[in-house]
């Protein structure tokens, strides 16, 4: 069993009055990165989160994180968390960006607690969350069986049939979590099974799981709960009904940029477009990690991302 | 074997150097431990080992079986941490993982005597008149449930109707069978109101109130 032991408050004061530096949005990889960049560089810094440690948080064990040849997502953030309190960075946590202004010189940011903050330059780090399949009866079935965190929720469902949705790693992840507990495990792929040969074979290792390729869902079934799912054929006309309790969604991610939608210009699947020193179209916005165009979307990417990030508002600091 | 390494147990030193107060930490177990009874009471004999200000009191659900009654305890395995006084917070099931914050911060609270909530939230509370008894349901491995379960111990040690349990799913499946638990966190208040997801403070105690009415 492991103990998570939170990591030490070093309280530096939240401001609304001063104009920080730099204002970090999000404190996933990127963000916690790019804020130890930019203390290092002794730039006022306020990072503004929803939570500490975001998509990563999820992943049950990292094993392409460098200097780490296993360690579960939960501990590696720790890990950055710790490293980011030992600079003063000032931490607004538990509060969500609703708008991103630039007026002149000067950016405004809107959090959802009420609070304004101003800064010189912002980086966006607000990476992605989880895509919805669009189904009937998907989103009044959320948390009667529909999920969208194998991690969180797998273990509510022992012994019971489920599926999973989706081909590519974050789908196969979900799928080992559930062998541990569930009974049966449908795979649902629309086409070949995308995700890297290790995962696969641990699942089909399992003895539990069946995949069903070359079937989309077409929709969810049952009263308060869900009871089970109707596929059709991709390529074809069959129907399959297949008896399930869960059905986990991992079809792949959106990015978090309804606050920035205005400001930055974005790519046609909503990515925020960089350069490669991590610039958007607008001066002093920076954006890094899981939300912009920058492809694969991984862990050491996100971290190397917030680095670049951080030391091209410098420059745009000492320029400005 | 101990249940926390010695890496955990200098880290959990270190957060417990700052107590103030005495904590007592209430274990309920039976002579034949249920199949996580044993880690829960072995967890707490450690953690109570990390802090001279910590004390524990072992019981048997069965053979004490008033003292369960006074806790108003249904299930183990169950620990109930006590400051001045018991302040209705409680934990069922072992709490790992993530919830470890949670059993950290339970302690850390009840020793202070006194909680983060904002003063608009505590003066809300004191008009309460009705018992409230708020359930969280959580799993180990969830990143978002120990903020709900510590804003309801926060609440629970702030007014002397409610009591707060969290609740781990994996141990009780039967609970999870009676209110439909297919995702987490789930918060369960007086039986009448149900949510999922963590909420804000302000949401969060509009629940109790609407609770109290029902
Ligand atoms: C289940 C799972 C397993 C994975 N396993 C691996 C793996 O093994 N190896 C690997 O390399 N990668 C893995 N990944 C991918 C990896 O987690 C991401 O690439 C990485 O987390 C991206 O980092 P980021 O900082 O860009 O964004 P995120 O991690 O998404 O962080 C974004 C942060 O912004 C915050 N935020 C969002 N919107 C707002 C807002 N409006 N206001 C304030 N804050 C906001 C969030 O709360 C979060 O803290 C996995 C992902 C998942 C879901």
């Amino acid at each position: 069993m492991e103990f998570i032991v939170p990591a030490e408050l070093k309280a530096v004061p939240v401001e609304e009055a001063k104009c920080y530096d730099v204002i970090i949005i999000g404190a996933g990889p990127a963000g916690m990165t790019a804020a130890v960049y930019a203390a290092r560089k002794k730039l006022d810094t306020l990072v503004i989160s929803k939570d500490v440690g975001g998509q990563t948080l999820l992943a049950p064990g990292v094993e392409t994180y460098m200097g780490y040849q296993y360690i579960t997502g939960a501990e590696l953030m720790r890990k950055f968390e710790e490293q980011v309190r030992q600079f003063p960075i000032a931490l607004e946590i538990n509060d969500e960006v609703v708008k991103l202004l630039r007026d002149e010189n000067r950016f405004t940011v809107r959090t959802a607690t009420g609070k304004k903050f101003t800064g010189r330059s912002v980086i966006i780090a607000s990476g992605r969350r989880a895509r919805s399949l669009n189904v009937p009866r998907e989103r009044e079935l959320i948390g009667r069986g529909v999920s969208y965190c194998a991690t969180c929720d797998a273990p509510l469902f022992g012994g019971l049939d489920v599926a999973v949705v989706g081909s590519g790693n974050p789908a196969l992840t979900a799928v080992n979590e559930l062998t541990k507990c569930a009974r049966k495990v449908y795979t649902i792929a629309r086409s070949a099974i995308k995700a890297d040969a290790v995962l696969r074979e641990k699942a089909e290792r399992s003895g539990k799981v069946e995949f069903v390729v070359g079937y989309a869902v077409k929709e969810i079934q049952g009263g308060d709960k869900v009871e089970r799912i109707v596929l059709k054929q991709t390529a074809g006309d069959k129907e399959l009904v297949l008896d399930v309790r869960g059905v986990f969604i991992e079809i792949g991610a959106t990015p978090n940029v309804a606050f920035a939608k205005e400001l930055a210009e974005l790519s046609e699947s909503n990515e925020i477009r960089v350069d490669c020193d991590c610039k958007t179209s607008v001066a002093g916005l920076f954006a890094a990690g899981d939300v912009t165009t920058v492809p694969e979307k991984q862990i050491i990417i996100a971290a190397g991302e917030g680095a670049k990030a951080a030391l091209s508002a410098y420059q745009y600091l000492i320029e400005a | 074997m101990a249940l926390l390494s010695e890496k955990v147990r200098q880290e959990v030193e270190h957060i417990l150097e700052g107590l103030k107060g005495g904590v007592k930490l209430v274990v309920f177990t039976q002579e034949f431990e249920c199949p996580t009874c044993e880690d829960n009471r072995m967890l707490m004999e450690e953690l109570a080992a990390c802090s001279s200000k910590i004390q524990i009191e072992v019981l048997d659900f069965v053979r004490d079986k008033e003292k369960a009654e006074l806790y108003k305890l249904d299930k183990i395995p169950a620990t109930v941490v006590e400051g001045k006084e018991d302040y209705g917070i409680r934990f069922y099931g072992v709490p790992g993982g993530y919830e470890f914050a949670s059993l950290l911060h339970a302690i850390t609270m009840v020793s202070s005597g006194s909680s983060t909530l904002s003063p608009k939230t505590k003066e809300q509370l004191k008009r309460l008149s009705k018992p409230v008894h708020i359930q969280v349901f959580v799993t180990h491995t969830c990143p978002y449930c120990p903020e709900v379960v510590q804003l309801a111990h926060e609440m629970a040690l702030e007014s002397p109707l409610i009591t707060s349990d969290m609740v781990n799913a994996a141990e009780f499946p039967h609970l999870n069978h009676k209110y439909d638990i297919f995702v987490v966190p789930k918060t369960i208040i007086n039986e009448t109101i149900q949510f999922a997801g963590a909420v804000p403070e302000s949401e969060f105690l509009k629940h109790v109130l609407k609770a109290e009415k029902r």
